[in-house]
């Protein structure tokens, strides 16, 4: 990875970042649920679309330099792991142990499941 | 554990009462400081702008993100497969776990999440950790795995990760409760000590 390349790939973790605070706080503001539905709708979303992009790296379509940009800067920001963890672990000590299974488990399945989507689309091109 | 001391009963008792509605790491709808949140409501209540739309907490959270995010880059670069396991990404996304959990502890022990506490939390929380942590590639490693290896390399990869993250995560909050203790113990005030 060259310098330009690395410094387009930490602005995009940037805006990435950015994009997940903004996602969560409107899906927050909308749907008043006791289960962080915007960090998961974020982890969905960002792995349906570096799924999309692993895909279509595939076909040549999206050359390696922009492969790093978009798939690990910018949907590799967008999505985190420590909160999804950290909401999970609360859940736990809430004895919410079915919302923690939900959280962990659940958020790990649904978004396997959009990667495998976006591949399979981004294998069809 | 979870709850804090002395005078942050508020905090408290908020957190009992909305345990998942006020994100501690993204802010979210809540914005009107938790300060504001127990006292009776004044007659005309100012307008408070939530985090996710201003500008200077965005711009905080996207200088944090490029931090992270290059870090993990750094990482990603200097730490091979293994196989085809990606292990920089198990061991960045259980390193940002557990300080996490340590960060996060530490700012809910000190205070409510106003000024420059809710600063720290959305520069080095949601920003710096949260591009440092990654789930598409998570996500999109477990299903290559799948592809390229076998069921049990790819299950060890993304049930190791979630299940020993959630032990790094308990392992920062228990660590930054414990040295938060210890250091009221020293100041004198440590109602448990």
């Amino acid at each position: 990875m060259n310098a330009l390349t690395f410094v387009a790939v930490a602005l995009a973790g940037g805006v990435g970042a950015a994009t997940r605070l903004l996602v969560d706080g409107v899906v927050r503001a909308r749907v008043p649920a006791s289960f962080p539905v915007g960090i998961l709708l974020v982890n969905v979303s960002g792995s349906l679309v570096l799924g999309l992009l692993t895909g279509l790296a595939v076909g040549g379509l999206v050359a390696p330099e922009w492969q790093l940009i978009l798939g690990g800067g910018l949907m590799g920001g967008y999505t985190t792991f420590s909160t999804a963890s950290y909401e999970t672990v609360r859940f736990i000590q809430d004895r919410r142990y079915r919302a923690a299974l939900a959280n962990g488990l659940g958020m790990l399945i649904a978004s396997a499941l959009a990667a495998v989507l976006g591949l399979g689309l981004g294998l069809q091109f | 554990m979870r709850h804090v001391r002395g005078c942050d009963t508020r905090v408290s008792s908020l957190a009992i009462e909305l345990p998942h509605t006020v994100d501690p790491v993204v802010g979210g709808v809540n914005a009107v400081p938790w300060d504001d949140v127990s006292v009776s409501p004044p007659a005309a209540p100012r307008p408070v702008r939530p985090v996710h739309l201003t500008w200077g907490y965005l711009g905080l959270v996207a200088a944090g993100g490029s931090v992270g995010t290059a870090l993990r880059a750094l990482l990603t670069i200097a730490i091979p497969p293994l196989g085809h396991v990606p292990v920089a990404t198990v061991g960045i996304n259980l390193l940002g776990a557990f300080l996490l959990g340590a960060l996060l502890e530490s700012l809910v022990r000190r205070g409510p999440d106003v000024g420059r506490r809710r600063a720290m939390r959305l520069l080095l929380g949601t920003g710096v950790l949260g591009g440092f942590t990654t789930y598409s590639a998570l996500a999109t490693d477990t299903v290559l795995l799948l592809a390229r290896d076998t069921l049990g390399v790819a299950l060890l990869y993304a049930l190791g990760t979630v299940v020993v993250g959630a032990v790094a995560t308990w392992a920062g909050i228990a660590l930054a409760a414990d040295l938060h203790r210890r250091r009221d113990a020293r100041v004198g005030n440590g109602a448990d000590a």
